[in-house]
């Protein structure tokens, strides 16, 4: 019905609105007329609130995927240092908390600071990388992504990292302040940092810029390479604290976690209006992107498709979505 | 021109949604002339050429090829009968060889395989029939630019040429390279081949033009043989009024010496010294290729500096970063606004805002950037540069030449420099709007900036600057003020031999 309407309206507010905007609005229509004719559990109150408790994870990745995407690159090593920072944290709390079992929070703030510093450190590796070397953003997240991936198995031997202390995934897990949870309070703090960040800073402003024209940002007086740096140091250093909490989660330090989570944060982007070119995307956008992924998965689970196909869906969703995008940028360059 | 007419069009017509790109265009081409097209951009030189070289098909109107009505369904039609073209965007394949790209798209077989040795020779045979000194199985990649523009021609011979049209041939030749091709024109005239030769560098007209066709707005204004004419009244012609109306008067009012380049080595540059001072326009000019744009960017940091000393307001910045020497006030505007001067996605206002936040005035001190003051500055700027108002809410890439060019001109007033570099200040802009941006120049000059025009429009430098250098081969050959700014002066120093390596 709803698609119905959108298809009747005039074409030209549809077209302004695509190119505004991007494919979002018409995605999120569609997934909801579908699901919602598929399952009565769907557009239930309960059911929301469960999307949008477990979008957290999805929605911080797709905060970090959104600045490099915008500063012209794009990020593949950030399910990989999701699984570092969750095998080297634990590892850390676990050895801190055996010397000096007293001293749980110190144990987990020694853990957390060793993720951090893996995260800033391939946060450096990716940007210097780019920006200092001329690799190109693909091959380089895609190197990292191995290296990370191989250090987190050889620390663990393939095996999970377990007896976590239990205030860990006590508090950053399942906690709750006035009732809501700890990772979306986490998730909407990081929120509000990064629409200041990009809207209201010098730094968001120039990442803009290189992503629009890096030659053009350079005859500006931007210091092009250091803002490319510092784009993929806060998406590491974001990725590594989904890490932490995604960790909390599960209680244990996995070498597996984050695995889809780099397909899923860029496919989150795109559809969000985020563009694969560099230097367009809002962050409100990108929260609505990543959550309507979480939301379709969430459609399928109820309309029990099979786990594989969603897969299949899941590729082929970027893949339009990408499409969308090329097409709303020459609607952009045309002014048709 | 006593020969007969090879290509006439009469009437010819092209109309494009909105757009009437060419307008009831008569044009004679006889056997063995030169006849130049001149015009602006956006004049209807290229369309009434792709017409002619089978790109493009008519809305109206005809061609007449030998006395007969001709029409031409593709390139290699056009070729078929005898028309061919080389355009400015060269159509070679840097990877292959010579060879491959001579016979790219018709390679020689030899059952289902290519046949590369008489891929070779018959290159070799064709290179050689034209007087080209090139081995065919080099790399494309590895030719100089007037070496590949030769690959290009003889890419074009397969069969009996009758017209041959160059597009801007000469556009990043070097002089000697262009006397090669002027020799190699001349040739091909006296073998009885017509040749339609398009180019802005009216001083090379007077060297091999008999007749010049001038259009503006894509519709003719005459057709004068080059012996009655001279260019002055070309440039009238193409732009519909006289010089003075076009180049505003600047006061000189030289005051102190804001920039000092002291032996200036980079790659291209070979050793340079001059100086700008504030409230005074130093015009720059050289042929394409002699180093002048090059000097400037060296001079920025965006080419590295070898040797030499570069010191600004008596501070050295001669090791200094793009951003810190911008930062020191000194502002560089690209010649090329769509690769290096703009974000062509966002609005003049985005690309605005980024020079003000990154300036001295708005974001100083602050933690945040003030987006209220941000937009009053973007205001301001577009208002001085003139840019209307339904222009500022849209992307920069759906609009023209000219407005895009006022915006890059706009960058220059949210950095607060007092030395301001304009590289071609007016490539693709119309008549109309170069005027505005000369008057811009003018303001900024009279407000005591110094400014530096970088351009290949000799026009343009000699009826702005107050004072002069000219380049050739990476090195200043000469230096003119006051009533030594003479086009013979120029042309002189532009053909100096002396930084010739040898």
């Amino acid at each position: 019905m709803t698609a119905q309407i959108v298809s009747n309206s005039p074409s030209f507010s549809v077209r302004r609105l695509f190119v505004k905007v991007g494919v979002l609005p018409f995605f999120l229509i569609t997934a909801l007329v579908i699901f919602t004719l598929l399952s009565p559990k769907f557009l239930t109150g309960q059911n929301l609130i469960n999307v949008a408790r477990q979008s957290v994870y999805l929605v911080l990745v797709s905060m970090g995927q959104m600045i490099v995407l915008i500063s012209g690159g794009f990020d593949l090593s950030v399910g990989t240092l999701i699984a570092l920072t969750s095998v080297v944290s634990a590892l850390g709390m676990v050895w801190f908390a055996g010397m000096f079992p007293d001293a749980i929070w110190v144990a987990i703030l020694f853990g957390a600071l060793i993720g951090f510093g893996v995260a800033l450190i391939v946060g450096l590796v990716n940007g210097a990388g780019v920006a200092y070397f001329d690799v190109s953003p693909f091959i380089m997240t895609l190197g990292v992504s191995s290296v990370g991936a191989g250090f987190a198995l050889f620390l663990t031997g393939g095996v999970p990292v377990s007896d976590l202390p239990f205030e860990f995934g006590d508090t950053f897990g399942f906690g709750r302040v006035f009732g809501i949870p700890v990772p979306v309070i986490v998730a909407l703090v990081v929120i509000a940092v990064m629409w200041i960040l990009m809207s209201r800073t010098r730094l968001g402003t120039q990442i803009y810029a290189v992503g629009g024209n890096i030659k053009a940002a350079h005859l500006s007086a931007i210091n092009t390479k250091k803002t490319l740096l510092f784009a993929y140091v806060i998406c590491a250093l974001i990725a590594s604290l989904t890490g932490l909490l995604l960790t909390a989660r599960v209680e244990t330090g996995e070498a597996n976690l984050g695995g889809t989570i780099a397909l899923e944060s860029i496919a989150a982007c795109v559809i969000a209006g985020v563009s694969l070119r560099g230097g367009i995307g809002r962050v409100e956008n990108v929260v609505l992107g990543a959550f309507f992924i979480v939301l379709v998965q969430n459609g399928m689970n109820l309309a029990q498709v099979s786990s594989y196909m969603q897969m299949v869906l899941l590729g082929a969703l970027l893949i339009l979505a990408v499409i969308f995008d090329q097409l709303r940028y020459r609607m952009l360059m045309s002014g048709t | 021109m006593s020969n007969p007419s090879l290509i006439s069009t009469s009437q010819l017509t092209k109309q494009y949604p909105g757009v009437r790109a060419l307008d009831g265009v008569d044009f004679e081409l006889s056997a063995g002339e030169v006849h130049v097209l001149f015009g602006e951009n956006g004049a209807g030189k290229s369309t009434l050429i792709s017409m002619l070289a089978g790109a493009n098909t008519p809305s109206s109107g005809k061609i007449v090829l030998n006395g007969e009505v001709a029409s031409f369904e593709s390139v290699a039609d056009a070729q078929g009968q005898g028309i061919y073209t080389v355009f400015q965007e060269f159509s070679l394949i840097p990877t292959l060889t010579v060879a491959q790209n001579i016979f790219l798209g018709w390679e020689p077989r030899f059952g289902p395989f290519l046949d590369h040795r008489t891929m070779r020779s018959r290159s070799r045979e064709m290179l050689s029939e034209l007087g080209f000194d090139i081995d065919p199985g080099q790399l494309v990649a590895q030719l100089s630019r007037a070496q590949q523009q030769m690959v290009e021609i003889t890419k074009a011979f397969h069969g009996n040429l009758k017209a041959l049209i160059l597009d801007e041939p000469t556009a990043s030749l070097s002089d000697r390279e262009v006397d090669h091709l002027f020799d190699f024109i001349k040739r091909l005239k006296s073998e009885g081949v017509g040749i339609i030769y398009i180019s802005h560098r009216i001083q090379e007209f007077a060297r091999i033009a008999d007749r010049v066709t001038v259009l503006r707005d894509g519709a003719k204004v005459g057709t004068v043989a080059m012996e009655d004419t001279d260019d002055n009244r070309l440039v009238e012609m193409m732009t519909g009024r006289a010089i003075d109306e076009i180049y505003p008067q600047i006061a000189h009012n030289p005051a102190e010496t804001l920039l000092e380049v002291d032996q200036l080595v980079g790659i291209g540059v070979k050793g340079a010294s001059f100086s700008v001072k504030a409230g005074e326009v130093l015009g720059v000019a050289g042929l394409v290729g002699s180093g002048k744009s090059r000097l400037f960017r060296t001079v920025m940091g965006l080419g590295s500096k070898q040797s030499g000393r570069v010191t600004y307001c008596g501070r050295d910045i001669s090791n200094l970063s793009t951003r810190e020497i911008i930062q020191a006030g000194i502002y560089y505007l690209s010649p090329d606004r769509k690769a290096e001067g703009l974000d062509l996605a966002k609005t003049s206002r985005d690309n605005l805002a980024v020079n003000l936040v990154m300036g001295r005035e708005v974001a100083s001190g602050e933690r945040l950037v003030q987006w209220k003051r941000v937009d009053r500055g973007v205001s301001t700027i577009s208002d001085t540069v003139e840019l209307h108002q339904t222009y500022r809410r849209k992307p920069v890439a759906q609009l023209s030449g000219g407005n895009q060019q006022k915006v890059l001109f706009g960058k220059c007033f949210g950095q607060e420099a007092d030395l301001i570099i304009f590289d071609e200040p007016t490539v693709g802009v119309d008549m109309g709007t170069r005027s505005a941006l000369y008057r811009l120049i003018r303001d900024l000059a009279e407000a005591g900036k110094a400014i530096v025009i970088i351009s290949s429009d000799l026009p343009e430098v000699l009826n702005l600057a107050h004072r002069m250098i000219v380049l050739a081969h990476g090195h200043i050959s000469g230096e003119l003020s006051g009533d030594d700014m003479t086009e013979d002066q120029i042309l002189k120093l532009f053909f100096d031999e002396s930084g010739v390596e040898t």
